[in-house]
């Protein structure tokens, strides 16, 4: 949208979600839902703050729900949603996976697309059975088409999603650029940087070779791709090593725990990053660390009620908790 | 053609003009981020629309100032005044129409702020009041000098 009365200020944004992040869940919260008995009774804790709904008890839609009302409010406050595409992306590139595997193994199953991308997942999945990728935005067409075409040739899904993998991160750091605020664009550069680690530390672990990682990585602002494929060849410590010297410098240690342990030190230094947003009276910054803890808020609650339901205890569940914004 | 009182008037419509449409601005800017915190809550109108007026007060000082040069200069009473004398009024003017124009927009972001504070802390309406209200001392600071200088033209001129 390019008309001039639209408020890009976003003044009014910020100001209605000053008063939604009061309902945001607090660390005493979470403390809280580890520390109920049972499952139900932490459901019941979360229905009673608001979440999911009265008539389902059913946790997947609850967590579906609290994704819907998150994305139905972030599009009610802002003049234009596509500012927020850095958070939306992901799902059109997984969507674009899972057509890509339906279309080529000849069978679909409607429950695998995911909601609230950027486009609806019905034309990608249209887009990839017709084989019509023009109707795709550019960033998605041309991996689309190469990467069925690989699809088809060698039969090798992984190949498929990291090439996929690929694009998407190079779309959303794209995007987080394209939106010219330094808080979205950090957010964008992170996120990149950090999936780029993730890829590296796995492909050392299992000995892929240096074309494997220049098809795997993306380009990031804040990490050099090609130092960390030349650590990822010589091996877990060069990894550390290289890392010492970046942003991620804090995360050798957590990296050495479990690949969840370095997520979850990703996600608190994107919290960190946060902070500063809550002082921001202007701008898509404090919407976007709005979605971000919303997100986060999220997936603390899906592991606390997955821990709980497989009986794990509340140290372990204390220990994957994310930071909370408020 | 009688310049001095071009320039005075010019002064005058500066001063109210440019404070005014800084208050417009401040006012409107505040006013979006009212609007959007008595979405969540109506129960805080009162609170943000007193905080959404404070950079208001720069369009009534703009309109005082323009209005006692009219008073002075033959439009609404006094004298046509000399080409030295209107060129005086028009430099007396500038404080307010510079100070008003900049502080209204500056009061206005201000307050924007203010309403998140009190949107997220309604009980420190207190203190978000403090904050906008320190913008105004620089508004009434021009406004001094401004006036202090219509009133202190010698009328030897």
């Amino acid at each position: 949208m390019t008309n001039t009365y639209v408020d890009k200020s976003y003044a009014y944004a910020v100001a209605r979600l000053r008063h939604a992040e009061l309902k945001l869940l607090d660390g005493a919260f979470m403390e809280q839902l580890i520390s109920a008995k049972t499952t139900e009774d932490a459901v019941r804790i979360l229905k009673d703050r608001g979440w999911g709904s009265e008539d389902s008890d059913d946790l997947d839609e609850m967590f579906r729900q609290e994704t819907e009302k998150l994305w139905n409010y972030v599009d009610e406050i802002v003049p234009d949603l596509n500012v927020f595409n850095v958070f939306r992306l992901q799902n059109d590139f997984n969507n674009l996976k899972a057509a890509l595997k339906a279309s080529v193994m000849d069978t679909d199953y409607p429950g695998i697309y995911a909601e609230n991308g950027t486009l609806p997942a019905e034309m990608i999945r249209n887009a990839v059975s017709t084989r019509s990728y023009k109707t795709l935005p550019v960033s998605m067409s041309e991996i689309a088409e190469k990467a069925h075409e690989v699809f088809l040739r060698t039969g090798d899904g992984q190949l498929c999603d990291i090439m996929v993998d690929k694009a998407c991160l190079e779309a959303i750091r794209e995007a987080g650029l394209e939106t010219g605020d330094s808080f979205i664009g950090e957010y964008a550069e992170l996120k990149t940087a950090a999936s780029d680690i993730k890829i590296a530390i796995r492909a050392c672990l299992t000995g892929k070779d240096r074309d494997f990682l220049n098809m795997a990585l993306a380009e990031s602002g804040i990490l050099s791709v090609g130092g960390l494929t030349s650590a990822a060849l010589s091996g877990e410590d060069a990894i550390g090593a290289f890392l010492a010297s970046t942003d991620f410098a804090g995360a050798v240690q957590e990296l050495k725990k479990s690949p969840a342990a370095f997520e979850r030190w990703c996600d608190n230094l994107i919290t960190d990053r946060m902070e500063s947003m809550h002082y921001e009276a202007f701008g898509p910054g404090p919407i976007a660390a709005y979605i971000i803890a919303r997100e986060n808020e999220i997936k603390s609650v899906r592991i606390i009620l997955a821990g709980k339901q497989n009986g794990f205890p509340a140290e372990m569940l204390r220990e994957r908790v994310r930071d909370t914004y408020v | 053609m009688e310049l001095g009182l071009f320039l005075a008037v010019l002064g005058a419509g500066l001063a109210a003009g440019f404070a005014g449409a800084g208050s417009a601005i401040g006012v409107g800017i505040a006013g979006r981020s009212a609007a959007g915190v008595v979405t969540q809550e109506p129960s805080m109108f009162s609170k943000v629309l007193i905080l959404q007026l404070l950079p208001g007060t720069q369009g009534i000082y703009g309109l005082l100032i323009g209005f006692i040069v009219l008073s002075q200069v033959g439009i609404l009473g006094g004298e046509i005044p000399s080409l030295s004398k209107g060129l005086i009024y028009f430099a007396a003017c500038m404080p307010m129409a510079i100070g008003g124009f900049l502080s209204g927009i500056s009061q206005g972001q201000c307050s924007s702020s203010a309403i998140g504070l009190v949107a997220k802390r309604p009980d420190q309406f207190g203190k978000a009041m403090i904050f906008p209200a320190m913008v105004e001392t620089y508004a009434i600071l021009a406004l001094l000098i401004s006036i202090l200088s219509i009133f202190g033209i010698p009328a030897s001129i």
